[in-house]
């Protein structure tokens, strides 16, 4: 019980890991972005769009290794660009003219959770529904899957999952390495930390948000494409993903902005979201109760924060202020 | 004297919006002197800098580098001319170590270039020691070996010791490890010059770095400048103070209202030529001003100190006092702590020790509930406070509670005196409630007491708000007041439901002063009203004081501008350091005694 317990929640870890890496990628450099779940839903867009693709250029389901890993990179791939070109758009409006990020942000969570229905529906229209995906997501899902062999615990929490589950974590460590340990790592702190410093200092404050925008919001759209391809296997349930997405806004928050404290973030919020499913509690009110937990601990950590340390595990210093040079 | 250019600025000229920061303004710096920037606030010294450092792009002009044009359109290309400026507001990033403010912004070919040099004064440091004929220590040799053996553009621990270098060099005290935020003031001025070094920078530029600084800092800051100095560099220091220019600088550049005065070396001025290079030649203005009718004292403040958060005195012991029906004008070179001492009145800033006094000016004048209980008035009734229409004592005794009020709503009860009371610890709301206006235009001019995103009439109603029964807005008597102001000081908007930021600047100040002279204050403190007004909406504000000047109200005038301060004001208090270096009658006294005493030098 307890192996499927652990199992379950790794399996779920990867939605929250790769929105909060992304979205920490992203407030690192100043941008607060909560268009998260939607761009999220603009992941699910981009794979289902992605298999299409596939779909059009080779017709039909993959045969071989090789045909399975070509559907894997177009789907990635796609999902990638659904989420930068999110980026873009919200780096367009809050960069270039200014705007609110808050309101952008929101509106974005708005129109993705829209979108994704939209691409769906028009996909099903054509007879694409969700038996078409479900064959797909399952030949992407079963490409670095050992499932079927897997005797022990070890193997089946570890080896058995699909080629998005590993690049979940693999990110995560090297978006904090980079964080951490580069030069560019640096520059983006002390944008997001200092915007009018980092100018003075001789960085692009425009490039540089323009870029950890766009590349936080593609890592971003990975976790809703992980959802879409490993967990629903093609299925798609609305209303869920936006869940994940504020969710994976909260760990953000209560991972203090680092992604490789994300990893056991992630975890501990899957663990406590699949806990009563696993174990079934008496209630359905209690169930409800358990479910509002991650963001319970995350405005307890908030507060421990801000009772013992005030400025190393706060939010970056500039987040959510726009910057112009020539302010008076 | 044959000095070479190190850099030239050909007639700068910059504008935000219809203010002219700076136009047509001519510099040369040569190498190896340091140039002192003299100027009042708002003179363009910082404007005519951040232009030079790459903040701000000029609207026209040209910059030369040794003779040829440069353009210079970010930070990042003023540090690639070796040029770098240390900013009033330190440009640090809080959360970092020193190290991490020092390296931070610089790419890869940056760090090759620094690694080369490291390494060859590293050898040059190696070859010295040998021909002395002695033995490198230790520290020495492991530090080359490690920088040998570095091969990565990214190291802090090796930027570390090259920061430890550059100190050792120029005599700073400073710990890498240290983060911003655990740093005192002094200490950040460190960072910023070393972070500059760093860099390699030939011209370095500091925007009032005197301003947050102890004697003793200043004196070490100094000597810093002298060394680098020595080493050939340039330096300019934009300041205001007289005496620390005649200190430090070797020529001095002047600047008033934007546009170059003169420069002049230090050897061949005297203060007071440069204060007159600063404040101008005499204008005439032609401000009626009528002596001041009363004699009661409204306001009397008493010994007044305010600290700041560090605990440092803004104020101290400034007192003075405020006859009804005068202006009395302050003067000081902004900084000083006229805004404080406006605040602490006002009761915004907290009054450390001292005492603010105010006389309300109740003889014979009836008592209402506005500004007192019920239960007050009845215990001021026992001691004997009121007087009837027939100066006759007026006593509550046997009388209930009903019948007293409607006696005082009637208007048959006066006050036998006036009040006296103290304004320490009352909040702000009180003291406005008690008459006590305060109009301050901040330099960004929507940053206290208007709301740019609302209209005249919401503005209108931050004031009023809390009056009106029950829980709705009265909007009525706003819309009555905006509409009064329009007219009468005919501002220049389409309605008066138009969002206060879409006006223009001096429109904005009439409303603000406005509303502040339309709740009939008996105390106005104004602080520069005129701010980047032309002359035709400063006269009308100018006209609108001196009516309530002769209403009666006390005004406190703080201003920018000394002819319009000598014009005004019935007496000028002039403030230095937070001290009050004299108290003089405006109509006997000229600017260059008035700059002396802003100087902080005695008549």
């Amino acid at each position: 019980m307890f192996v499927t317990l652990l199992k379950e929640a790794l399996r779920l870890t990867p939605i929250f890991l790769f929105g909060s890496t992304g979205e920490t990628l992203t407030e690192k450099s100043g941008h607060l972005n909560l268009g998260t779940p939607g761009i999220l839903c603009m992941g699910v867009a981009g794979g289902m769009v992605g298999i299409s693709i596939y779909d059009l250029i080779f017709g039909g389901f993959p045969t071989n290794f090789g045909g399975a890993l070509a559907l894997f990179l177009i789907v990635v791939f796609m999902a990638m660009l659904f989420g930068a070109l999110s980026g873009l758009l919200f780096s367009f409006f809050c960069v270039s003219l200014r705007c609110n990020q808050n309101v952008m942000g929101l509106a974005y969570t708005t129109f993705g959770i829209g979108f994704y229905g939209l691409v769906f529906n028009s996909f099903e229209s054509q007879g694409k529904g969700i038996f078409y995906f479900n064959e797909f997501c399952y030949t992407i899902n079963t490409l670095f899957m050992k499932d079927a062999e897997a005797t022990n615990a070890f193997e089946k929490l570890f080896l058995a999952n699909g080629g998005l589950w590993y690049m979940s974590f693999i990110i995560a460590i090297v978006v904090a390495i980079i964080l951490k340990r580069t030069r560019v790592g640096l520059n983006i702190r002390a944008v997001g930390e200092n915007a009018g410093s980092a100018d003075a200092a001789g960085i692009n404050v425009s490039k540089y948000r323009y870029l950890t925008t766009i590349i936080g919001s593609a890592i971003s759209a990975l976790g809703g494409l992980y959802y879409f391809v490993e967990i629903n296997i093609g299925l798609l349930e609305f209303g869920k993903i936006d869940t994940y997405g504020w969710l994976a806004v909260a760990l953000v928050i209560f991972t203090l902005w680092k992604t490789d404290l994300g990893v056991l973030g992630a975890f501990l919020f899957a663990f406590l979201f699949k806990l009563p499913e696993i174990y079934g509690l008496p209630s359905a009110e209690f169930n409800m109760l358990f479910l509002y937990l991650p963001y319970f601990i995350t405005i307890l950590v908030l507060l421990a924060t801000s009772i013992f340390d005030r400025k190393a595990g706060q939010a970056p210093g500039n987040l959510g202020i726009t910057y112009f040079r020539e302010e008076r | 004297m044959d000095k070479k250019l190190a850099i030239q600025l050909k007639n700068i000229s910059k504008t935000f919006g219809k203010v002219k920061a700076n136009s047509n303004v001519s510099l040369d710096l040569y190498e190896g002197e340091i140039l002192s920037l003299l100027g009042e606030n708002g003179s363009g010294k910082t404007s005519l800098m951040n232009v030079l450092a790459g903040i701000y792009t000029p609207d026209s002009g040209s910059i030369l580098l040794n003779g040829e044009k440069i353009t210079i359109t970010s930070p990042k290309d003023a540090f690639s001319y070796r040029i770098g400026m240390i900013h009033q507001h330190f440009k640090l990033v809080d959360v970092f170590t020193a190290t991490e403010n020092v390296v931070v912004g610089l790419d890869n070919e940056d760090y090759k270039g620094f690694r080369r040099a490291a390494v060859q004064s590293e050898y040059e440091k190696f070859e010295r020691i040998k021909a002395e004929g002695k033995e490198p220590t230790e520290d020495d040799v492991n530090n080359y070996k490690r920088l040998l053996k570095s091969t990565r553009g990214y190291n802090l621990k090796e930027s570390a010791i090259r920061i430890k270098r550059i100190c050792d060099k120029f005599g700073f005290v400073l710990d890498p490890n240290k983060r911003v935020c655990d740093m005192s003031v002094s200490e950040k001025q460190t960072l910023e010059i070393v972070k500059t070094l760093y860099r390699g920078v030939d011209i370095l530029i500091l925007d009032e770095p005197t301003a947050v600084l102890t004697p003793q800092e200043i004196d070490k800051l100094f000597d810093v400048l002298r060394n680098m100095r020595e080493a050939g560099k340039s330096i300019i220091i934009i300041t205001h103070k007289l005496n620390e220019v005649m200190e430090i600088s070797d020529r001095i550049t002047v600047l008033r209202k934007g546009e170059l005065v003169g420069s002049v070396n230090k050897t061949e001025t005297s203060i007071d030529e440069l204060t007159e290079m600063m404040v101008g030649k005499k204008t005439e203005l032609n401000i009626e001003r009528s002596l001041p009718n009363g004699t009661q004292s409204l306001l009397e403040v008493k010994d007044l100190c305010v600290k700041n958060i560090v605990g440092t005195d803004i104020l101290k012991n400034i007192s003075f006092n405020l006859k009804e029906g005068e202006i009395l004008g302050i003067a000081g070179i902004s900084g000083n702590g006229q805004k404080e001492l406006l605040e602490a009145i006002a009761g915004v800033d907290r009054i450390s020790s001292g005492e603010v006094i105010y006389h309300r000016q109740k003889k014979d004048k009836p008592v209402s509930f506005y500004h007192k209980s019920l239960k007050e008035i009845k215990k001021l009734a026992t001691e004997g406070a009121f007087h009837n229409k027939n100066n006759k004592r007026v006593s509550f005794e046997g009388k209930s509670n009903k019948e007293i009020k409607e006696m005082v709503n009637n208007g048959e009860v006066f006050f036998n005196d006036n009040e006296t009371m103290s304004l320490k610890g009352k909040n702000p709301r009180e003291i406005r409630e008690l008459g006590i206006h305060l109009a301050f235009v901040p330099e960004d001019r929507l940053g206290m007491g208007l709301v740019g995103n609302m209209d005249i009439n919401e503005n209108m109603m931050l004031r009023s708000y809390r009056k009106g029964k029950g829980p709705f807005l009265n909007f009525k008597k706003p819309k009555d007041t905006a509409e009064t102001i329009i007219h009468e000081l005919e501002v220049a908007t389409p309605s008066a439901t138009t969002q206060v930021k879409k006006l223009s600047g001096g429109n904005v100040q009439k409303v603000l002063v406005g509303r502040e002279i339309a709740y009939a204050p008996s105390v106005f403190m104004v602080a520069y009203p005129v701010r980047g007004l032309d002359i035709n909406s400063s006269y009308t504000i100018y006209n609108l004081l001196n009516k309530q000047k002769e209403k009666g109200v006390g005004i406190i005038y703080v201003g920018e501008d000394l002819d319009v301060l000598l014009a005004l004001a019935d007496r000028i208090l002039v403030l230095c350091n937070g001290e009050v270096s004299g108290i003089v009658d405006a109509r006997k006294i000229d600017k260059r005694q008035l700059g002396a005493l802003m100087l902080g030098n005695s008549l």
